[in-house]
């Protein structure tokens, strides 16, 4: 589907639903269309929106999020304005009713990980825990959009996992009967659906036939700005305060419980904190007195110049270590493995490139002659059984949720929704409950290693 | 790309020739340590943004693992020595000191 007719149908969604809702079809009066009274005034997008904008030169278009100086203290403190991070501010406040909350991003909001990776999402995990919160973060992209009332294009196209192996088959049966108990649609096919579902795919080898592919028709991609902007948006019309260029530097404490933290702003106090930094999660870590299993690596992607549409599905490749889609621009974007060392550059090594090329040009002959465009690096959270931390740390009144490394974009709003609920209530829900930092120490991973190690 | 001197061939080798191998000088606890040990053995590996001692292996070279003492922060190595040491040399302490004057020294 285009991009246009993409938005089209959004528009259209958006005016059904206002419909439904007996309100005046996109009217946007200050005042009566803001989200909440006292917050940044937010005024709706619409089709009308657009039309009227049209006429007067697009001069009344809003900043979509307020740009505060820092309070003395709030009742929460989100450090990291990533997807995970603004998600779990948006749940606090619409689901817990807390919006005296303040999002602190060291650089801009975005422009970490969820700003850098290739948008792949699905739910079809191996285990009850994964898929729950996977699931769960599948079906709110699925209304994301009206919700946040700002197009994050989401893109139900399919996701595709080829197996090329036996291994791999086995795998795959034993994910597709674990998705059936838990109630995740997907289906292992045959490489003949492969072929009809990806015609430029090369289904007999060299190397590694195609015997078979994971399929989640339901799954697709999204548009990862628009995630973190949509909901940037939304907190700060619930009065909610971002504020970037704001590094946390210090985590205080007092009797065992936290009261604040020292930025290149100021000191701000607050009653709970959580912390929601992807890679940098080990520093946070150490200013709040724990210690983390995670290693920091660097992750890349890459993307084609753009070429007529070709591929309107997701397929991933993981023996060979490579997976691929095509934007909506036409750009062929791809990503693979990630670097095997420790690492905070936001660069990746150029034989990571060749090697993720290498093998997608077996896969995918028709990519053999195309010009890459851009490469870039974000650092991913690793933990030890490649699963995520949403958890109570040693220090009282602190949270953290990290460890998404390589496959968080797909969680975002499934992840925030949880992390809302453990800060609201001090305890886990049942979203929340297995990824807990001392599953480690007891031996209660939850092991999706083999079933995704890689890039997904 | 790293380029990184196997310290027992004296190859100057490029990242394709070696193979990582994450934090070095670990203290392997077993049967009889506590849970808290085998923990932080198994999983809290250390993760600085900044000075790092790792194992690299020369995969298509020689094929011995060796140490390395490099920042994470920016890529920089500092030197590299022979893995049968249980903490880092004195002369690469030195040279990571006069790169790095305020790091904390190793811990
Ligand atoms: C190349 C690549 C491809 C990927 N592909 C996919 C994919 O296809 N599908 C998928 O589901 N996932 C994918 N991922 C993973 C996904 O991007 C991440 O898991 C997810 O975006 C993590 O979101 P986050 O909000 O936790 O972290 P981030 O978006 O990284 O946000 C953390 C924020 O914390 C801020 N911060 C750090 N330290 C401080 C401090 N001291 N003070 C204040 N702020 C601080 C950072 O600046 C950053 O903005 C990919 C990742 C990469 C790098
Ligand atoms: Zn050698």
């Amino acid at each position: 589907m285009s991009h246009f007719s993409r938005l089209w149908r959004w528009q259209v969604g958006n005016f059904r639903r206002e419909a439904a809702e007996g309100r005046e079809v996109g009217t946007d009066a200050p005042g009566r269309d803001a989200l909440r009274d006292g917050g940044h005034a937010m005024k709706r997008y619409s089709v009308f929106a657009i039309a009227r904008e049209a006429l007067r030169h697009h001069a009344g278009w809003e900043r979509a999020w307020a740009s505060p100086q820092p309070k003395a203290s709030y009742d929460a403190i989100i450090v990291g304005a990533g997807g995970h991070g603004l998600a779990t501010a948006y749940y606090l406040g619409k689901n817990y009713g807390i919006t005296n909350v303040a999002i602190l991003e060291k650089g801009w909001l975005g422009g970490g990980n969820t700003g850098r990776n290739t948008t792949i999402i699905r739910s079809n995990y191996l285990q009850d825990s994964s898929a729950a919160i996977y699931e769960k973060a599948r079906s709110l992209y699925e209304t994301l959009s009206q919700d946040l009332n700002y197009n994050v294009m989401f893109s139900p196209r399919g996701v595709m996992m080829l197996a090329q192996t036996h291994h791999e088959v086995r795998g795959y049966l034993r994910t597709a009967h674990a998705n059936k108990l838990q109630g995740v649609e997907t289906e292992f096919i045959t490489p003949q659906r492969v072929k009809e579902l990806c015609p430029i795919l090369n289904i007999d080898g060299p190397r590694y036939p195609v015997l078979g592919a994971l399929w989640q028709a339901r799954g697709g991609t999204g548009r990862h700005d628009a995630v973190a902007w949509g909901y940037a948006r939304a907190c700060s019309a619930m009065g909610m305060d971002i504020i970037q260029q704001c590094e946390v530097t210090g985590v205080r404490s007092e009797g065992g419980k936290v009261v604040g933290v020292d930025t290149t702003k100021g000191y701000i106090g607050t009653k709970k904190l959580g912390i929601v930094v992807a890679g940098h999660s080990g520093q946070l870590a150490e200013m709040a007195g724990f210690r983390l299993p995670i290693e920091a690596v660097a992750l890349q992607a890459l993307v084609s110049e753009p070429i007529k549409p070709c591929m309107d599905i997701v397929v991933m490749a993981n023996t060979v270590h490579g997976y691929m889609s095509q934007s909506d621009k036409g750009e062929m974007v791809i990503g693979g493995g990630t670097d095997g060392f420790n690492n905070y550059t936001q660069r990746g090594s150029f034989h990571h490139i060749e090697e993720t090329l290498r093998a997608l040009i077996e896969t995918f002959p028709i990519i053999s002659r195309l010009k890459m465009l851009r490469q870039w690096g974000g650092i991913v959270d690793m933990t030890g059984d490649r699963s995520p931390i949403i958890s109570k740390t040693p220090l009282g009144n602190c949270f953290i949720n990290c460890g998404w490394g390589t496959g968080g974009f797909k969680a975002i709003p499934g992840s925030g929704w949880a992390m809302a609920e453990l800060m609201a209530k001090g305890e886990p829900g049942p979203l929340a409950a297995e990824f807990d930092m001392w599953r480690f120490k007891e031996g209660r991973f939850i092991d999706e290693s083999v079933a995704a190690g890689v890039a997904h | 790309m790293l380029l990184i001197e196997c310290p027992c061939c004296g190859v100057k080798a490029e990242e394709t020739e070696l193979s990582p191998g994450y934090e070095a000088h670990l203290k392997r606890f077993g049967p009889g340590s506590t849970d808290e040990e085998f923990e932080a053995y198994m999983f809290a590996r250390k993760n600085p943004k900044g000075v790092h001692f790792e194992r690299w292996r020369h995969a298509y070279g020689c094929g011995k693992w060796f140490l390395a003492a490099r920042c994470t922060a920016t890529l920089e190595v500092f030197g590299t020595y022979p893995a049968q040491v249980g903490e880092p040399p004195a002369d690469i302490i030195e040279k990571i000191k006069a790169r790095r004057p305020d790091w904390k020294g190793y811990k």
